[in-house]
């Protein structure tokens, strides 16, 4: 009797130090998170930078202790612009690598493909670019911009009389999920604005398409009818082509005003900016924006890059999805902080109202109920050095409303995430 | 005293220069919109200088502020920019500045447009002024200024004079109607105009593609002609050849930033040996022992192709990389009033048409292109006579490359 308690008692006290022994264990052990980011293909141009940007923020975590004392390892995967490919690597990080997040993703249908496997599985995804809205996943931050935050005060400000009050609506998309959904709630917004038919053009080309000589003709045959502005959602390395067409056909920003939602710092790297001047874009940050919050955040970026002797690291810039991507980080970490746990469900909850002092000089809140960011809207034009001047901006952040109100029926979906909405 | 009185008297206007751009810079957007417009209307000699200042961004040459301008305010400064040079001596300059009022100019400069078209001397500015004035002058109140406006404008095949003459076809706009049958004729010569323009056009942009492709096209024709190769990687000869283009840029721009402008005429040469060069290198290492087994060089040739791709991502990163158009290579010259023939595109075919028959000479009036077409008809008789098919092979390996990296050249220029 007094020998089996005695075992009883051995047994528990071993299996009691086996436990700490794991838990020490467990301190030591590292959390993984993943970056799903297209390293090859049309998409690398915009998508490699995130990659870098992940791993600096991260880089920038551990250095200050790590998130609830674990230290950060990120797990790099290729999705090479392949959107099967995205699903498949997805449920690699999630089942074989067990990571605790994922940052990725920059075209909508690479998020629309991957989304079936993190609701199936109960991932978490960070989404850091702009997109089209009409999707509220409970397994989704969206730290981009939803319709309402860029491309609805874009056009705004194109018609208004300083924008140069465009009457004709040229929309030049890459022919995809985001570029054609923007576009019906373009089309819809501007029928409130009393623009017919007519005065609206919508042409879509495929990912990678490199010949815009007919495209910008046609761009300049339709602008003769009144003052045109062309709406780009153009995506990818195509941007290069249809920018270096702009220049050639000698269409200049004040006869015809070129507005993308796609082009930032990085992909103007490629292009001699001078015959440029004056088209714009619209993002909620800009390099140039100036606060000691961003000045940081560009400086550092550029040591990083200098120190890992990044390609073409002498010329490194900042854009606005790599802020999405920094921002979106540092968010996760203090929810994993808050909640005390890197458990899905439990940062979920803990990410609602999460606030963060962004380098676009506003401080950032997570909205509580419908996963995106409150974000401030600005329209830049390109300058001849490749950055962008600030000519419009919201007086403050802006509340995202991913199910526009542009769209029939959606007044009846519910304005917070839940699976299938 | 009077001497001091006179240079008072001198440095007046450039004070009211300075001060002139120190209100523009201080004033509000639509302030700054209406002052540009004014300007527009009154034109004096002394605010050129001002104004050519603030298209650059600033009011003063050797000012470090810069102004903030919008695409409108911009579009303004164009057309206020022009009506001061409607003043210049030089009838280039002038004409210029009236090509510019056609597009932009507002009712409240039909007074100086009229006295300007009234002293011009010469025809050609005479009648760009003419134009200009007719498209302010649609809204006269007076119908036989419009009629003759409206019948001037049919002379143009200007793409605006075709939206403002459909306006008139309104009898809610225009109550004449000798002046709206007037405007229908117009309509339907500027149709006809501009018809001639797009077709065109549309000839011209086949023909520079047409011409890229062909390059590309020559290189792979003669591998598979020749050698039998089916050459997965002549993508990638292209993208080398494009990348020593870029090498080229960079090398001129560190150590000869006044030859910069001419670099792409350096470039050729450079990239034609690095592709070539590569080309020879691969032949003589791996397509030499696939020669007779098609399967296994469309095998080689895709893997050839796919280190050719990482090797080019590790060196150079996955973002594109910047080869500039050089001054003498952007612009175009203008044919019609929609159609501009852009240089780089001629330059391409003119390119396209120079290596095409450089290739004819080459195949068809040396001893090499002699060998070359004896070994593509029979190797084995060709070998008997005394060629050696394996030199040839690997010239023509290298040549093609050579051939389709030039081809790149024309690719990133447009």
């Amino acid at each position: 009797m007094k020998r089996r308690s005695l075992i009883k008692a051995f047994t528990l006290s071993a299996s009691m130090a086996a436990m700490g022994l794991s838990w020490s264990l467990q301190a030591a052990e590292t959390i993984k998170v993943g970056i799903l980011h297209s390293l090859s293909g049309t998409m690398a141009i915009s998508e490699t930078s995130l990659k870098d940007m992940a791993l600096m923020t991260i880089d920038e975590i551990n250095a200050k202790g790590g998130v609830n004392g674990k230290m950060l390892e990120p797990v790099v995967v290729d999705p090479a612009s392949n959107w099967p490919l995205f699903a498949e690597k997805s449920r690699q990080l999630l089942t074989q690598d067990k990571v605790a997040v994922v940052f990725g993703c920059w075209t909508s249908v690479s998020r629309k493909s991957v989304l079936p496997v993190f609701e199936e599985l109960n991932g978490l995804l960070f989404y850091p670019v702009q997109y089209e809205g009409e999707e509220m996943s409970p397994n989704v931050f969206y730290t981009g911009a939803a319709p309402n935050q860029q491309a609805i005060p874009a056009v705004e400000y194109l018609m208004s009389e300083d924008g140069g009050g465009a009457k004709r609506f040229f929309l030049l998309g890459t022919d995809y999920v985001y570029p054609r959904t923007t576009n019906k709630i373009l089309r819809a917004f501007l029928h409130s604005k009393g623009v017919a038919d007519k005065d609206i053009e919508e042409v879509y080309t495929p990912f990678g398409h490199a010949d815009y000589q007919t495209i910008v003709a046609n761009i300049k045959k339709f602008s003769a009818g009144a003052k045109t502005a062309v709406i780009s959602t153009v995506n990818g390395d195509s941007n290069v082509p249809f920018y270096k067409e702009l220049a050639n056909q000698g269409l200049k920003a004040t006869d015809v005003p070129v507005v993308a939602f796609s082009v930032g710092e990085e992909e103007l790297r490629g292009i001699d900016t001078k015959p440029l001047v004056g088209h714009l874009a619209a993002w909620n940050y800009f390099e140039s924006v100036d606060n000691p919050v961003n000045q940081k955040f560009v400086a550092d970026w550029k040591a990083y890059a200098k120190a890992k002797g990044l390609p073409g690291a002498d010329k490194a810039v900042t854009n606005d999805p790599m802020e999405a991507t920094y921002v979106g980080i540092h968010m996760w970490a203090q929810a994993a902080e808050k909640a005390k746990s890197t458990d899905v469900d439990k940062v979920r909850e803990a990410l609602a109202g999460q606030t963060f002092k962004a380098p676009s000089g506003y401080t950032l809140t997570m909205d509580k109920t419908n996963h995106h960011l409150h974000k401030p809207v600005m329209i830049g034009e390109i300058q001849d050095d490749g950055q962008f001047s600030v000519v419009w901006e919201t007086e403050q952040p802006l509340r995202a409303q991913p199910c526009s109100p542009f769209i029939p029926g959606n007044d009846k979906r519910p304005d917070y995430a839940v699976k299938g909405n | 005293m009077l001497r001091f009185l006179l240079t008072l008297l001198l440095l007046l206007p450039m004070a009211s220069q300075a001060s002139e751009g120190e209100f523009f810079l201080a004033a509000k957007p639509a302030e700054q919109a209406r002052l540009l417009d004014t300007w527009a209307a009154q034109p004096e000699p002394g605010r050129l200088a001002l104004l050519e200042n603030l298209q650059a961004g600033r009011i003063a040459k050797d000012d470090n502020r810069k102004v903030r301008l919008n695409n409108r305010l911009r579009g303004l400064i164009d057309n206020a920019l022009a009506s001061h040079r409607l003043l210049s001596d030089d009838s280039a300059t002038r004409l210029a500045a009236a090509r510019q009022l056609q597009k932009s100019a507002q009712p409240a400069q039909v007074a100086l447009l009229d006295r300007r078209y009234a002293s011009e001397p010469d025809a050609a500015v005479r009648a760009a002024l003419g134009l200009a004035l007719a498209n302010l002058q649609l809204g006269a109140s007076d119908p036989s200024v419009r009629l003759a406006a409206v019948r001037l404008l049919g002379e143009t095949g200007d793409p605006t004079a075709r939206t403002r003459l459909e306006a008139l076809l309104q009898p809610e706009m225009e109550t004449d109607p000798t002046v709206r049958t007037a405007a229908e004729t117009s309509l339907a010569q500027v149709k006809r105009k501009l018809l001639v323009g797009e077709v065109l056009g549309q000839a011209f942009s086949g023909l520079s593609l047409g011409s890229i492709l062909l390059l590309a096209a020559l290189g792979l024709a003669i591998t598979f002609g020749l050698l039998g190769v089916i050459n997965m990687a002549h993508g990638e000869m292209l993208m080398l050849g494009a990348y020593s283009t870029y090498m080229v840029q960079v090398v001129v721009q560190r150590y000869a930033p006044g030859a910069l402008e001419f670099y792409p005429l350096i470039a050729l040469p450079v990239a034609f040996a690095v592709s070539a060069g590569v080309g020879m290198a691969l032949e003589r290492t791996v397509i030499r022992h696939l020669y007779g087994r098609p399967l296994e060089t469309l095998l080689a040739t895709w893997g050839i192709s796919l280190i050719l791709i990482q090797a080019v991502r590790l060196l150079f990163g996955a973002q594109n990389v910047e080869v500039s158009n050089p001054a003498w290579l952007s612009g175009g010259i203008q044919v019609l009033p929609n159609l501009i023939l852009p240089y780089n595109r001629l330059v391409i075919i003119a390119f396209a048409l120079a290596v095409v028959l450089l290739t004819w000479l080459l195949l068809n009036r040396t001893r090499l292109g002699l060998n070359v077409r004896a070994v593509t008809q029979n190797r084995n008789m060709a070998a008997c006579c005394g060629v050696s098919t394996g030199r040839v092979d690997m010239l023509a390996f290298g040549r093609t490359w050579g051939k389709a990296t030039s081809s790149i050249h024309s690719w990133w220029w447009c």
